[in-house]
């Protein structure tokens, strides 16, 4: 059954592909598609486990403000996240990347891309450390929980 | 201290020194393998077959939605014309939903801004199911069957499929794409592509999700802080680890972090879609730029100066031909002294943004009278812009009592970069239907 199914459903991916390209070169949109799944199995993930990796490492060093206390690996990991995917999936407007195409375009320059992502960037870790500093001082409040 | 000691020491337990793994499991770490085909190096405690049922029972409706309003965004192009659609009528099935006349302007926006701010938004999700499964993808033996070299070989499509769905769609809406294909294309027979292979897989992993529900309830992992938080019992699934590091995070907390990024991308994007004073706050949407407060500031997919079309070429001896039965050619003052219609009306670009204006104009209709277009004519309306093709519009479209040949905006001309001396505007339909500097309106035979 999973068999057939199996069969069924590669068949259609592959009817798909053979479209995208009818006549055209398969071999180089296969090629795409696979850069794409080396670049976040191989490349992505253990780029940001490692980068995880030496936060905690970083994090572990600082002295804890508070005994079993919420842990500020995670304050440190949720604005890095979010920042993160923001840069990932605006990078080619960030990074001014074919900016001069834009301009004709739209009529608009790319400036303000970097600066508003900065921007976000500093109020995530600022909200972060709040909430940490806010839950670091309700804790002591009540050590016994 | 577990029979199987981490090759290396892992900080996650320098963290919490003191707390050791358990050994979890009969399997044994094999010896022969390396780096990632170890199964003791993936060691997060949180992985297991309940966190990724979670997160794929939470992708199987966001995906419908996309793959929906992106199928309504195909049919909107009316594909079965050859040039409406880069996908060609040859090679695609029949459209089976059309915007109703009596639905809304802004019905199109609506839907198709749908399809792009919720695509951004399920972007933490799938990349959050991936992570929950890298352990599979060393899993050994590679291959146990034909059964099972079949599904990773269909898994790789489907990963494979997935990113560059996202891929494709993020890359258009930034009007940039480097590879050496249509994007539009891609996007669309890949959408098919992995439609199939995610169904395919969603059925197949559903007696998983079935049996962690049962055996873990569905929400109650949430309940548990990142005290309580213990790995799940011992799967054969390969996601729980055999050599489980102390958490660092809830199931919960990496569920919220995950929510709060597609609620981030939600509020840097959706302000260029809903328009008005939302776009201020579309801080990194790429239309996201805020204009004057003009009657001709808003924004437009593409500039007269990109266009390559000149003051020169819209001045006084600009003319507009009708062609039907008769042609009649008509100048901007008879244009403005016949009956005019106000409308307000919603552009929406397939890149996800929109703009709704007061539109004001002679109605396409009244053109296709007054030539006497033939019954169930196409309309094609040829426009100044040098090399490009006019879409075929069908006689539902054009003889909408809201379809204009706008000569106005908010109660001034168009400005050249918004289609002077005329552009025509439609209800739902894609931005670039409404086309601008039109020179000739032309009521061919279907």
């Amino acid at each position: 059954m999973h068999l057939l199914a199996h069969l069924v459903g590669l068949a259609i991916a592959a009817f798909a592909v053979d479209r995208i390209f009818s006549g055209g070169d398969v071999k180089e949109l296969l090629v795409l598609y696979l850069a794409f799944v080396i670049a976040h199995d191989l490349v992505f993930v253990p780029a940001y486990t490692g980068l995880d990796r030496v936060c905690r490492a970083a994090v572990a060093r600082l002295p804890r403000p508070i005994r079993g206390g919420p842990p500020v690996i995670n304050h440190v990991r949720a604005p890095a996240v979010i920042s993160g995917l923001l840069l990932i999936i605006y990078l080619p407007l960030i990074s001014r990347r074919n900016e001069g195409w834009y301009f004709e375009l739209s009529g608009h320059y790319l400036t303000r891309y970097l600066g508003n992502w900065l921007l976000i960037t500093a109020v995530l870790f600022l909200a972060s450390g709040l909430i940490y500093a806010t839950r670091v001082a309700r804790a002591r409040l009540r050590p016994a929980r | 201290m577990s029979v199987n000691t981490p090759p290396k020491p892992d900080l996650r337990d320098a963290d919490r020194a003191g707390r050791p793994s358990r050994e979890r499991s009969s399997r044994r770490p094999s010896r022969l393998a390396a780096g990632p085909f170890r199964p003791e190096v993936w060691r997060s405690p949180i992985r297991g077959p309940w966190l990724t049922s979670f997160l794929g029972i939470l992708l199987v409706p966001a995906i419908a939605v996309i793959a929906v309003t992106g199928l309504i965004d195909h049919w909107a192009h009316y594909p079965q014309f050859a040039g409406n659609d880069t996908v060609g009528p040859s090679s695609d099935i029949p459209s089976l939903f059309h915007f109703p006349a009596s639905w809304p302007s802004w019905s199109y926006a609506v839907t198709q801004g749908t399809h792009v701010i919720l695509g951004l938004m399920v972007i933490p999700f799938v990349l959050a199911k991936l992570w929950s499964v890298m352990p599979k993808l060393f899993q050994r033996p590679l291959v146990r069957n034909v059964a099972g070299a079949l599904e990773r070989i269909s898994l790789l499509a489907l990963v494979a499929s997935v990113l560059v769905e996202f891929a494709t769609g993020i890359l258009m809406m930034e009007e940039w794409f480097p590879a050496n294909f249509d994007a539009n294309t891609v996007h669309y027979y890949g959408a098919w592509a992995f439609g199939t292979l995610f169904v395919l897989h969603a059925c197949i992993k559903l007696p998983v999700v079935r049996r962690a529900y049962r055996e873990r309830g569905a929400l109650k992992p949430l309940r548990d802080g990142l005290t309580q938080t213990k790995p799940e019992p011992p799967d054969d699934g390969g996601l729980v680890p055999i050599n489980p590091a102390a958490p660092t995070i809830s199931r919960r907390g990496l569920l919220a972090m995950v929510g709060g990024a597609s609620l981030a991308i939600f509020a840097v994007q959706a302000g260029e879609s809903i328009g008005g004073t939302f776009r201020r706050l579309a801080l990194l949407a790429p239309r996201g730029h805020v204009y004057g407060t003009g009657p001709n500031d808003f924004p437009v997919t593409h500039t007269a100066a990109w266009a390559e079309v000149t003051p020169a070429m819209t001045g006084v001896d600009w003319r507009l031909s009708v062609v039907g039965a008769q042609t009649v050619s008509f100048s901007r003052q008879q244009l403005l002294a016949m009956t005019q219609s106000a409308r307000t009306l919603t552009i929406a670009c397939t890149d996800g943004w929109s703009t709704t204006q007061h539109w004001t104009g002679v109605q396409l209709a009244t053109l296709a009278r007054l030539v006497d277009a033939p019954e169930g004519a196409i309309l094609r309306a040829i426009t100044l812009q040098p090399g490009q093709g006019a879409q075929a519009l069908v006689p539902s479209l054009y003889n909408d009592p809201r379809s204009l040949l706008a000569l106005q905006v908010n109660g001034v001309d168009i400005s050249l970069d918004h289609g002077y001396p005329a552009r025509v505007i439609l209800p739902n339909v894609p931005g670039n239907f409404n086309t601008k500097w039109v020179s000739e309106l032309r009521f061919e035979a279907a």
